[in-house]
């Protein structure tokens, strides 16, 4: 045996079964809260809002929404997927396996980038009641979706394994994402802002990713496709070698 | 019989700077049930971890059946079952879903036979599809063993497999452990419990302080370390030992009443012919007489407490 694809599958299978147990939370939450964004910024104040480089306002926010509840559900899942076996102690049973590290990271991280997959396609086609969406670019849009979501649930992943409680689990969603996504574009057009803000926005790496998305649907963004692109991509490898790392040492997993 | 698992001076130094074990070496045979004995914080667990992967060792080596742990880490790993200590299960899965998990896990193919005996044989067939929180701690315990053995382990470990566990469970984990036995697997059992080395070990280890201080079978370890004893009930009480007994390793008790012989269990000559001819040459009578024999807790006890060290190492 070199490669344990059965311990990939079971773990994978287990953390999927979690995310159908506990569909309403996974799945439904979401749905309703971006349901509540689209009500209030899409159809309240949207109406009264001008088209935002062509693009109707409520059709404007719609990749931004999905970005959002993606960045906080692929952490949150990458994150709890192996933050609880640690807190339980069930972990024990993954160290005294015969799966490599790469293995255990693949499918931690593939199942939590699969709900968040589902979770913003679902919001894509709850979005869409409300407001009729052209995707310019539907291949790179979905690339846009499964990279950004591995990339976070990879981040969330090392959050889990860092993290020594569930105030810490939630801190740095909170605290660091959350207001990175608000003030990365979500609602707006970064060109929107003063000069002075929108150079300022451009330190946050946020806004390459939802330019990037938005960009996959409508054609126009705030910073070049490829620039967008890149900051994934740099972002991604910069969390794949800290997984690297932490298994290279065993940081926080074995004595 | 050949060693399955072959630990040489294996060493572990915690980050904390806690030496948990001095250079230690250990063969286990192949089949056989074999005990860590030693208090809390002896090393037991530490050692136990290592061998399974949950802890890095700071030197040393082990192999199991011939494959070093951390470079054949797929093929060590696999043969090995690991009962924690500590109570850990996922709460929310049913029973028969965690524990066909655990067989996935360990990378072999669905079995739904296999696992039904495993339950079966645990008593937890009739509660496969209760969710593990609505259990009781024994139940808990039982499905952290249908877990190990969920991927056919050829090595069992159960770390304090009987720790606040109810007499009825005790006693069915020890004849749980007698049928894996017959079927060829081999135990390794730590636990702090006495007599359930007594009761099952083939062989016995004593660690203390990160060092084994002593492996041996264990019939022989209880003779070879056992005291014999013979208490003589007198019928006139004295106050010292008359010294025509000088030649026995005697001792009054219970205010003079009674007189306490010692001897070697292991020796041909007990004494006690000679010493109860004395006696009557001496004139002092009993009422009655019996002879205990030390268990393995005053062994260990011993072992444990003393500053020189009987029984080396073989």
């Amino acid at each position: 045996m070199s490669f344990n694809a059965r311990g990939i599958w079971a773990i994978y299978c287990f953390e999927m079964a979690r995310f159908t147990r506990t569909i309403w939370q996974s799945l439904v939450t979401p749905v309703i809260t971006t349901s509540l964004y689209f009500v209030v910024f899409g159809s309240a104040i949207g109406s009264r809002m001008s088209d935002v480089n062509g693009v109707p306002y409520a059709a404007f926010i719609v990749p931004g929404l999905i970005m959002m509840a993606l960045f906080t559900e692929s952490i949150f899942n990458g994150s709890f997927g192996i933050y609880f076996p640690k807190f339980t102690g069930t972990i024990y049973e993954l160290l005294s396996a015969p799966i490599s590290y790469g293995e255990a990271v693949l499918a931690y991280v593939g199942a939590a980038a699969t709900k968040s997959v589902v979770l913003g396609l679902v919001i894509l086609g709850t979005a869409s009641l409300f407001v009729p969406i052209h995707i310019l670019h539907p291949v790179l849009m979905l690339g846009f979706l499964i990279l950004i979501s591995v990339t976070f649930s990879l981040f969330g992943f090392i959050l889990g394994i860092w993290a020594d409680g569930f105030e810490q689990l939630n801190v740095v969603p909170m605290l660091v994402v959350t207001p990175m996504t608000f003030l990365g574009g979500a609602f707006y057009s970064i060109d929107m802002l003063p000069a002075g803000w929108r150079t300022v926005a451009l330190f946050n790496p946020v806004v390459y990713l939802i330019s990037g998305f938005r960009w996959a649907f409508f054609g126009a963004s705030d910073v070049a496709v490829i620039l967008s692109l890149s900051t994934t991509l740099v972002f991604f490898f910069a969390c794949l070698t800290v997984v690297a790392w932490i298994f290279k040492t065993g940081y926080r997993l074995k004595n | 019989m050949s060693a399955i698992i072959s630990i040489s001076n294996l060493t572990k130094i915690y980050k904390s700077g806690l030496q948990a074990l001095k250079p230690v070496s250990l063969d286990i045979k192949k089949g056989e049930i074999f005990a860590l004995l030693g208090p809390n914080g002896a090393g037991k667990t530490t050692m136990i971890s290592i061998v399974c992967g949950l802890v890095t060792p700071s030197g040393g080596t082990v192999t199991v059946d011939g494959h070093d742990i951390l470079k054949d880490y797929r093929i060590t790993r696999s043969k090995i079952g690991l009962v924690p200590q500590e109570l850990t299960t996922a709460s929310f899965e049913t029973v028969l879903a965690t524990v066909t998990f655990s067989r996935g896990l360990f990378g072999k193919p669905a079995n739904p036979a296999h696992i039904e005996k495993v339950l079966r044989d645990l008593s937890l067939w009739d509660k496969r599809h209760s969710k593990i929180t609505t259990l009781s701690g024994g139940m808990k315990r039982r499905v952290l063993i249908a877990k190990a053995l969920a991927h056919e382990p050829e090595i069992l470990f159960l770390d304090e497999p009987t720790a606040g566990v109810d007499v009825e469970l005790r006693r069915d984990m020890w004849a749980m452990v007698r049928t894996l036995r017959a079927q060829g697997v081999t135990i390794i059992l730590t636990t702090h419990y006495i007599d359930e080395a007594e009761e099952m070990a083939d062989r016995i280890g004593v660690i203390t302080k990160g060092e084994l201080i002593v492996v041996e079978e264990k019939t022989a370890l209880m003779q070879k370390l056992g005291k014999k004893e013979l208490s003589l009930q007198l019928q006139e009480p004295m106050t010292v030992v008359p010294a025509g007994l000088s030649d026995w390793n005697v001792a009054l008790k219970s205010d003079g009443h009674e007189l306490l012989y010692t001897f070697d269990a292991h020796t041909e000559e007990t004494g006690i012919p000679a010493l109860l001819k004395r006696m009557s040459e001496l004139g002092i009578g009993f009422k009655d007489l019996k002879t205990s024999q030390s268990s393995l807790e005053d062994i260990f006890v011993s072992l444990v407490h003393s500053d020189s060290q009987p029984g080396a190492q073989p």
